[in-house]
């Protein structure tokens, strides 16, 4: 029986030593460690056997049973790993295939200008607010500093509507500006007041590449004791150097708008020609973005507050400018046109 | 207001180079738009002097003229009717650049044969010089011009295309320019003379004014000149006019516009003789009074617009425009001079009234000062004698009912400072005001000046008007920018600004490109998303006065925009469009401002999914929208259902109802209707969405935390058999309705052969949990069969 054992295991050992592949294995595996196979069959008859035969062939067989056991797992071990070696090689992708598209929209390029701008502002402590599009001509001019007849109102070429509320003799129209809105601000709040208005505006203009019957704006008012035109000069150059860039030159000049004293234009250098002068800025360097000024004591007293002791600064800028602008866009339209060529660019 | 800067040296000897002085005004307020230069490309053009005019021996209408130009004297073939001897013209020599008018290039000058004889240079016409649009003759130099001098000497110059705020009427003029300057740079200012001799004749004696309505005309002054000669103006007038934009016309009426531009006060000339009442009277129009302008256009008069009478009729419009009848005319003998002030806003109302603005209305309704006409008449009265020769009545006539009080403004060194933020001492206040022409006091030695605005000035009201002053001259530049400083106001976040903006976010999540289009629109756009054209909705708000019949009603919906977008790319996109707009829509209210409410509105169209290698092509379906409804109710918190839409904007059937959780209707969504896709042109089935965002709540999204449940789910699944006509919201219902169940998926729905008619199999996954103990089997196998009862008894479902 010993010698019967010796050669089962010489047998096991030279036969696993030629299997590659799994399904071999497993045939391996039912002929000399399953049920039926011959070592088993050993080991069952093994209690026929006189006791000290039994113990000391019990002894060998199940040494060579684990000896076995241990080669079968080895040997799996090395064939797990010479498929994955195989497969490795085999499965070589076409990286360059296209990938499966995810589908993300974009926001409108004013959409994103607005909460760019409304970001700057608001960390620098001013709150976003909205207001009526559709105003009343007292907002919208005469508690602005622009009454009937005044020659600023050919500044704001106005749309009118054919509607009247309560007992105001004028019609309502289409607020040409955001401004209307620090007067409902100030007259609903009480300094310190610092807030910036997004929105629509509408003038009575003819379009073409660089008007719009319709664009937006963006006020700011910032009203308190003490609010000084060097402040307004901090606030705004801060907030084109963070949209522009702390490289881009800004300047102060003075301008008018009926509802400012005194009133502001602030111009960055030219970003064409950083300055040199070019036809985008009609050979100055310098272009236009938003106008401004401290709050004039008139409006101060039409709300209410006393001039003496509040000052403020209001400022007001198209928000199409912005991207057309940064991004070299020529034509205004381009932005309520919805050309999907020209949105999937932002 | 076109500023040649040769004629603004007239009365300041400016220091700087044109260039200079445009970057300093600029900043000081009046934009320079542009600088024009005449003469940098005049080479080789000089002044020639017109010796001899020959018939040209082959032409009719061409003749020879020998010019001298400093050198040997040089014959040309010339066409222009107004060449003759003895004139000095504009001569161009061989290699001068001139412009042609008709390709609108510039051409070198060559010699040329001309009918057999050959020009060695050219007589020039305004237009070839690039002047004027003058070509109906050569140009005619003044005679002391001395030949061979180059033109550009003689007439090179720049002009500066100023922009003017409507508040400085004064600086619609060449001396209130030349005060800007001065305040700018220091140089002087110089005015003209206005002396001139009169006769013996008492103006009183020949005319009579009378101002009958004081409100609306402040100040008449009138001179009175007899036997003058109306000719053409001298060259240099009519030149420095056309460069300004004005058209010469004769020599009293382009004196009159001369004037205007010097000192910014329109004056207007009457033929003496047609007033043959010897009256003025100013006073409103009467009912049905007409006047024919000088424009040759019967004006009908509104009752009330003020007008210049010779006591029975208009014979002028105040402040716009003069009266046919009575203009300057070749065999005008006298001439009534006009300098007067009128009421801002009632020159503005009449020149808006009769859609006349002329150079004197722009002028009048900036409200420019009353104490200029005086000195305006004079100057213009001293140059009619000088150019058109004639004698001056004795005295001006000077009707002013209410003089205006010179009152000082006071303006103390701390309130410069509390405004501008930056410390200007008294002594560069002072200077500052000086420098303006203001009259300044300081007394007390107290740190504070009163102000007196110099005449010409009506901008400058109270102190906040002359820390402008002092800021603008001081320069912009020197305020040294700061950080706001003053508390910081508390904020609190707007929860309809935030959800919105939520929305938007989302929607993009989804896929979705966002638009924005204009909120005008017309009565047929908001018809066409109506199946049968009628307008869905309340009567949108009406323009009075649109740009254009597209843009004529505020919308009511923001469909149209969105299915024209639609519309409009698919003409070039065969790729999916999935589209969104959140803006306002406008609604009539009574008694207040129209609601504008923030509304969502999507369009869907084409694959929902695209052909690609890996995966089939989709198109877009119902429960695609949906989805997109449902991840948009979870982003913001909110509890929706749904139901069965009669909505006529979608194809019926195939549209649902947004229900919120008190049962109001907030927004739709499906199947476009036929109908309105093909009003838009739209050929591929397309869905739409609408959500009414004021319908949302109007509070911040609460975020709700959940502890980890620690106990195992078990999960089962129960496929049913129900009637078709049982919905998945029933059996949601009753599934979710007991408790320990933790979830509900429908994994599988089918209709067809395996199941009896009129019936459908869903298949469900149901989730058991419990939150305090591991659920046993039996625990789980009891509910299930509870469901599978319930649903049975309430729905008639037998297990599949």
């Amino acid at each position: 029986m010993e010698t019967q054992l010796q050669s089962l295991r010489e047998d096991a050992l030279a036969s696993l030593e030629a299997i590659t592949n799994m399904e071999s294995l497993n045939e391996w595996r039912v002929q000399y460690l399953g049920r039926k196979s011959s070592l088993n069959q050993i080991l069952r008859s093994l209690k026929e056997l006189p006791p000290d035969e039994r113990q000391k062939n019990g002894a060998l067989a199940n040494q060579i049973k684990n000896l076995l056991k241990n080669k079968l797992q080895e040997k799996t071990g090395q064939i797990e790993e010479l498929t994955l070696k195989d497969s490795l090689k085999q499965q070589t992708l076409d990286v360059t295939l296209p990938g499966k598209p995810i589908d993300i929209g974009r926001l409108h390029p004013l959409t994103q200008t607005i909460r760019e701008i409304c970001n700057i502002f608001g960390s620098m402590g001013f709150e976003t607010i909205e207001g009526p599009e559709i105003e009343q001509d007292y907002y919208n001019f005469e508690a602005l500093n622009i009454p009937e007849d005044h020659p600023a109102r050919d500044m704001f070429a106005t749309m009118w509507t054919d509607y009247r509320v309560g007992d105001d003799p004028n019609n309502l129209l289409l607020r040409t500006h955001t401004s209307p809105m620090q007067i409902r601000i100030m007259e609903k709040r009480r300094p310190p007041i610092r807030v910036i208005v997004p929105g629509r505006v509408y003038r009575y203009e003819a379009s073409d590449a660089t008007h719009e019957s319709m664009f937006h704006q963006i006020e700011g008012l910032a009203v308190s004791e003490n609010i000084t035109l060097a402040e307004l000069k901090g606030t705004l150059f801060e907030f084109a150097s963070r949209l522009f860039g702390s490289n881009r030159k800004a300047r102060f000049r003075c301008d008018y708008f009926p509802f400012v004293e005194p009133g502001v234009e602030m111009a960055i250098e030219c970003i064409v020609c950083n300055g040199a002068g070019c036809s985008l800025c009609h050979n100055t360097g310098w272009i236009e973005i938003l106008g401004g000024g401290m709050v004039h004591p008139n409006v101060l007293k039409r709300v209410g507050y006393d001039p003496a002791v509040y000052s403020g600064f209001a400022f007001g800028m198209g928000i199409e400018r912005i991207p057309m602008l940064k991004y070299g866009i020529e034509d205004i339209r381009l932005f309520c046109g919805n050309d999907m060529r020209f949105l999937r660019q932002f | 207001m076109k500023i040649p800067v040769r004629w603004l040296r007239e009365y300041i000897d400016i220091t700087v180079s044109p260039r200079e002085a445009a970057q300093m005004l600029t900043m000081s307020g009046t934009e320079v738009g542009s600088i024009d230069t005449i003469g940098n490309n005049w080479k080789n053009i000089v002044v020639g002097k017109v010796i001899e005019v020959v018939p040209h021996p082959d032409s009719d209408h061409l003749r020879l003229a020998t010019v001298n130009s400093g050198g040997e004297n040089i014959t040309v073939v010339c066409g222009a009717p107004n060449v003759k001897k003895d004139i000095k013209v504009p001569f161009a020599r061989v290699g001068a650049v001139l412009y042609d008018a008709d390709t609108k290039k510039s051409i070198v000058l060559k010699p040329a044969k001309i009918r057999g004889v050959v020009s060695q240079g050219m007589i020039c016409s305004e237009r070839e010089l690039g002047i004027s649009d003058n070509h109906t003759g050569i140009m005619i130099l003044p005679d002391d011009a001395p030949a061979g001098t180059p033109l550009q000497e003689l007439l090179g110059d720049s002009i500066l295309d100023l922009e003017i705020t409507p508040n400085r009427p004064d600086c619609l003029s060449i001396i209130g320019i030349a005060r800007e300057l001065s305040a700018l740079t220091g140089c002087t200012v110089h005015l003209p003379s206005h002396k001139y001799k009169e006769s013996s004749t008492l103006i009183e004696k020949n005319i009579s004014v009378e101002i009958a309505d004081p409100d609306l005309c402040y100040r008449y002054c009138a001179s009175l000149i007899t036997n003058i000669k109306v000719a053409p103006s001298p060259e240099w007038m009519q030149q420095r006019l056309s460069q300004c934009g004005i058209n010469p016309i004769n020599n009293i009426v382009d004196i009159t516009n001369y004037v205007m531009l010097e000192y910014g006060q329109p004056l207007h000339s009457f033929d003496y003789s047609k007033i043959t009442t010897k009256k003025i009277v100013v006073r409103g129009a009467k009912q049905g009074e007409t006047i024919t302008t000088l424009d040759d256009i019967q004006r009908n008069l509104q009752e009330g617009m003020l007008t210049i009478t010779d006591g029975n009729k208009p014979v002028a419009i105040a402040g716009v425009m003069g009266g046919l009848e009575s203009e300057i005319t070749a065999v005008t003998s006298s001439v009534l001079l006009e300098a007067a002030n009128f009421n801002s806003s009632s020159i503005r109302h009449t020149a808006n009234q009769l859609n006349l603005h002329s150079e004197a209305s722009l002028r009048f309704e900036r409200r420019i000062s009353r104490e200029i006409a005086p000195v305006a008449l004079q100057r213009a009265t001293q140059l009619i004698l000088e150019l058109a020769g004639g004698e001056a009545a004795r005295d001006t006539l000077d009707i002013y009912p209410k003089k205006v009080e010179k009152v000082p403004i006071l303006l103390s060194v701390a309130e410069v400072k509390r405004i501008l933020g930056i410390e200007i001492d008294i002594k560069k206040i002072n200077d500052v005001l000086n420098s303006l022409g203001f009259e300044c006091e300081n007394k007390d030695f107290l740190p504070q000046i009163w102000a007196i605005p110099p005449y010409w000035r009506t901008d400058i009201n109270d102190a906040a008007d002359l820390v402008e002053e002092v800021a603008r001259i001081v320069g912009y530049d020197k305020i040294i920018p700061k950080m706001l400083g003053s508390a910081l106001p508390s904020q609190q976040l707007t929860p309809r600004i935030v959800n919105r903006e939520n929305i938007r976010d989302t929607l993009v999540g989804c896929g979705l490109q966002e638009i924005i289009s204009h909120s005008l629109t017309s009565m047929k756009m908001l018809q066409n998303i109506s199946p049968q054209h009628n307008l869905i909705g309340p009567e949108p708000i009406h323009l009075l006065n649109p740009m254009t019949s597209a843009e004529e009603y505020l919308r009511t919906s923001l469909l149209p925009g969105l299915l024209t977008t639609l519309s409009n790319n698919q003409r070039h996109e065969d790729d999916e469009l999935k589209l969104f707009e959140i803006s306002r829509v406008y609604l009539p209210r009574t008694g207040a401002l129209p609601d504008e409410n923030d509304m969502l509105a999507a369009v869907f169209s084409g694959a929902r999914i695209k052909k690609h290698w890996l995966i089939d092509e989709k198109p877009f379906g119902f429960f695609d929208i949906k989805g997109i409804v449902e991840t948009l109710a979870n982003r913001t918190g909110i509890t929706i259902n749904f139901q069965n839409s009669t909505d006529a904007r979608l194809y019926p059937g195939r549209g649902a109802d947004i229900i919120n959780s008190s049962g109001v209707k907030i927004g739709i969504f499906g199947e476009i209707h036929p109908h309105i896709a093909k009003n838009f042109d739209i050929e591929l089935t397309s869905y739409l969405l609408e959500i009414d965002l004021s319908r949302l709540p109007c509070v911040l999204p609460e975020k709700k935390y959940h502890a980890l449940n620690r106990y195992p789910a078990v999960i089962r699944d129960m496929a049913i058999i129900v009637d078709n006509n049982i919905s998945a919201a029933e059996i949601k219902e009753i599934v979710l309705g007991f408790s320990l169940v933790n979830g509900l998926k429908l994994f599988d729905l089918y209709t067809g052969k395996q199941v009896p008619e009129g019936k459908k199999s869903l298949a469900y996954r149901i989730t058991y949990q419990s939150s305090n103990h591991t659920l046993t089997d039996s625990e789980v196998n009891k509910i299930h069969q509870k469901i599978i009862s319930k649903l049975g008894e309430q729905l008639g479902a037998t297990l599949r």
